[in-house]
This record gives C-alpha cells, sequence and structure tokens, in this order.
C-alpha cells in the first residue's frame, strides 16, 4: 500500500473563477464555461508544492487535496 | 408465485426481524428499485455498522422521473406493505423515526399511505412523519430528499458525508424507494423475495401503463401485455431519460431484470420502458428530453447548469435545421467533459441518455445538421 495525492472538486462551492487552472495547468484545465477538468489519477510528486498553493489560493475554497490509498 | 400487486393489501403482525433478515436479503441478491440498482444488502450493513438506535428511513416515494407510474400505483395498491419493510428496517437498523417522502402531486398514493399509517400501533404511528417531495427530477436523489428533510430544499448535496454516515438530522440514514421496502416485507414473511419487477410502458404503446411481469421476461412480452405497438416503432428507451435508446429488435429480446440487463451493459433504472413510434424524429424527441433535463438541473454546479442547457441547445438546433457547422462535433466532446462533473449524478444520466442517441441516431443527427449546412450554404 502507498498513500498518493490526488485533487477534488466540491462542484457544489466552486464558482468558475479560474485560479487553479492558472496555477496549476499541468493538471488543471477550464471548460468551456469556465469550471475545471482535473486530470485523472495521483499528483505526480514534484507538482504537489504546485498543488498544495492552488488548494490554498481557491478563493471559494472548493478545491482540496485528498489522500488515496492504492494497492500495489 | 408471489406478487406485490394483484394481492390484497391487509394489515397483519410484523414478522419477527433480526440481523438475518439482511442476509436474507443479501442471498435474494435485491437491488434498489428506485432506479440506481444498488444492492440493498450492502446499504442497510453500511447503516446498521453506524446506528446507535438514533438511525433514520426514509421511505422514497418521490418518482420524479415523468414516464415512471409505478411507485405512485403502488403506494396507491400496497401501502401496508411498504410501511411493513419500512418498520422491518427500522428495528434491523435500529431507527427510531421514518420519514415518508412523497412526491407533492401524487395525491392518492399519499392518501393511501396516509390511512395506512393510521391503522397502525401507536408506537409504529408514532415514529412516522411525512414529507412532500417537490415534482422534481432531482428530488428523488438520496441526498436532496435528506436536504428536504433537514433543510427544506430539495436539492443534493456533495457526498462524502454519504446517507449513511450523516443523512437526516446528522444520524446515519437509510433511503431507499418503496417498491424495494415491499420486496424487504416479502422477504421477511416468505422467506424470499417475489420474482418480480416493476415496469412502466410508456409512448407508443396501445395501453400504457404499469405491469408487474416476472423476471426475464421480454421487452417484446411486455409490449403484447400493453396491447403491442401503435405503429412500426423507431427505436425503444430502456430505462427512463437516464437510460439508453436501444435498436427496436434488439430491445424486443430483452429481459426485464436488473443483472440481465447489466450484462448488456444496459441499465433496467426505474422501469420505464418508452417506444418510439417510426413517425416521431429521433433528434427531436432527444432534444426534447436533453431540454427537460437541463431544467430540471438544481444549478448547484457549473458543468451540470452550463453543460446540460450548452447541450439541449444544440441539440434543438439541429432538430430545428438551424445547427452550426461545428455542432455535432461539439455534442460529443461536451459530453465527455461534462460527465463526472456533478456533486450528484444528474449530469451523468443525461449524457449517458444523449451518447446513447448519438450511437443510435447518428445518421439522423449527421443528416439534420447537413441540412442546416445546405440551407444557409
Amino acid at each position: 500500500m502507498s498513500k498518493e495525492m490526488t485533487l477534488a472538486v466540491d462542484r457544489i462551492k466552486c464558482d468558475g473563477r479560474g485560479l487553479c487552472a492558472e496555477l496549476l495547468p499541468e493538471l488543471i484545465r477550464l471548460d468551456d464555461w469556465g469550471y475545471p477538468i482535473l486530470a485523472a489519477g495521483p499528483i505526480p510528486a514534484h507538482l504537489l508544492p504546485l498543488a498544495a498553493r492552488a488548494v490554498e489560493d481557491c478563493p471559494v475554497l472548493a478545491l482540496a487535496l485528498r489522500r488515496t490509498e492504492r494497492k500495489k | 408465485m408471489t406478487r406485490l400487486l394483484g394481492t390484497p393489501d391487509v394489515l397483519t403482525a410484523l414478522p419477527n426481524a433480526s440481523k438475518g433478515l439482511i442476509e436474507a436479503i443479501d442471498r435474494s441478491g435485491l437491488v434498489g428499485r428506485g432506479g440506481a440498482g444498488f444492492p440493498v444488502a450492502t446499504k442497510w450493513r453500511a447503516v446498521a455498522q453506524r446506528s446507535r438506535g438514533q438511525a433514520v428511513i426514509v421511505v422514497n416515494g418521490a418518482e420524479g422521473e415523468p414516464q415512471s407510474k409505478k411507485d405512485r400505483l403502488l403506494m396507491t395498491a400496497r401501502p401496508h406493505l411498504i410501511l411493513d419493510g419500512a418498520f422491518l428496517a427500522a428495528r434491523v437498523l435500529r431507527a427510531g423515526r421514518i420519514v415518508l417522502y412523497i412526491g407533492e402531486r401524487h395525491d392518492d398514493a399519499r392518501n393511501a399511505m396516509l390511512r395506512a399509517v393510521v391503522q397502525r400501533t401507536e408506537p409504529e404511528r408514532r415514529m412516522v412523519t411525512v414529507s412532500a417531495a417537490p415534482s422534481r427530477y432531482v428530488a428523488g436523489a438520496e441526498t436532496a430528499a435528506i436536504h428536504l428533510i433537514n433543510e427544506g430544499v430539495a436539492t443534493p448535496t456533495t457526498a462524502p458525508p454519504y446517507p449513511f454516515e450523516r443523512g437526516v438530522g446528522g444520524a446515519p440514514t437509510l433511503v431507499q424507494n418503496v417498491e424495494t421496502l415491499a420486496h424487504v416485507a416479502l422477504i421477511a414473511r416468505t422467506g424470499d423475495a417475489p420474482n418480480t419487477v416493476l415496469v412502466t410502458l410508456a409512448g407508443g404503446v396501445k395501453t400504457p401503463g404499469v405491469l408487474e411481469v416476472e423476471k426475464g421476461t421480454t421487452v417484446a412480452e411486455a409490449v403484447r401485455r400493453s396491447g403491442g405497438f401503435t405503429e412500426a416503432p423507431r427505436a425503444v428507451l430502456v430505462g427512463g431519460y437516464f437510460g439508453t435508446w436501444v435498436e427496436t429488435q434488439t430491445a424486443l429480446d430483452l429481459e426485464l431484470d436488473h443483472g440481465s440487463m447489466r450484462r448488456h451493459g444496459l441499465g433496467l433504472g426505474c422501469g420505464v420502458i418508452g417506444v418510439l413510434p417510426a413517425s416521431r424524429s429521433p433528434v427531436r424527441e432527444t432534444a426534447g428530453i436533453m431540454r427537460y433535463l437541463a431544467q430540471e438541473s438544481s444549478a448547484q454546479c457549473g458543468p451540470c447548469f452550463f453543460g446540460l442547457r450548452a447541450l439541449a441547445d444544440t441539440c434543438t438546433r439541429i432538430a430545428e435545421g438551424t445547427s452550426k457547422p461545428e455542432d455535432l462535433k461539439r455534442l460529443q466532446r461536451w459530453a465527455s467533459e461534462v460527465s463526472g462533473r456533478g456533486a450528484c449524478r444528474h449530469p451523468d444520466g443525461a449524457v449517458m441518455f444523449l451518447s446513447s442517441a448519438l450511437d443510435l441516431f447518428g445518421s439522423e443527427f449527421a443528416n439534420d445538421s447537413a441540412y442546416a449546412l445546405r440551407r444557409t450554404a
């Protein structure tokens, strides 16, 4: 078992401000209406600090980091 | 054969119930009949594990699917059977409260359920309250039911927390469809679930309405019992508005059973079988249903609210011959982008439905778009 981090959006809180996609374009892009589409799978280790920053800076606190366990 | 309908609804003593009932439900393979088809025993265990005697049972008779009639018919015809299922659930899961969540326009159903409640014992009556489910498509979703009971708003909420963790009043909550609870009552009485399923035949059949059929009955047989087709059919919508368009010949051979449908990559959902007559335009029909589903979005999540509206607008343009060159491609892209991006499954159901339309009616969609292009060229 290893611990991995993934991104999760609270879809009801999310207002489509789009800050997350600016801060973390590697994993987040916006749809035609400005709402985030997250890349599937765990966050690569080198992007973790940027992901944490995106989570902190979300103006409506809709973005979160989730710890997921994966069987190896 | 044990059946739900066609048997008088009499009030008898509640059979003894213990944890063994969950095992019996498990053996019967019963899945939820509200639409999602989730295994009932799994749901009960999750609530049982967390209940400290304060759990809540929500009897879901919202029936928000416009073409489905089976839940209100069952509530009208067999209210005691449904209540038996609810009181058994309350005993096994150690719940102190039962909420009857019934569609606000289902007057006969609500009256029958209330008459039945009055006939129960006093301790039983004291457990029961009634809440009216707004006649909106999403009001029947589990978290929407809980949200209404807690705060008077029938919109879905973000999960987790799931209902079995924190539901009505913050307590572990079981939300269960009325047909499912009736099956539970019969399992407790006879040790076995009735081998039947309630379906609603809609659209191009001579006598549309609810049928109780033995599991494994073919769609062809159900159509025959509904008086046959009104005219040659173009396709069949299996599973209601969150369902799948299926080519007629394939559909006729399908068996009305959740397991069998799943093996074909389909879902029986809430049991609606809709027949599309050949004289109707499948593109128009699809556009109409997409419009309805877009309007029924609870407008909480951007991808659902904006996405479904855009999809419905585009379908309508194609159906009316006013589409733009890139519309068909957009439909495909948006459908894949919107899926999985709501707090509830409303957008997923809507785009699954649309994708099946694009698969089956691909040439009609292409023709109608091409017509618009020729017109504007």
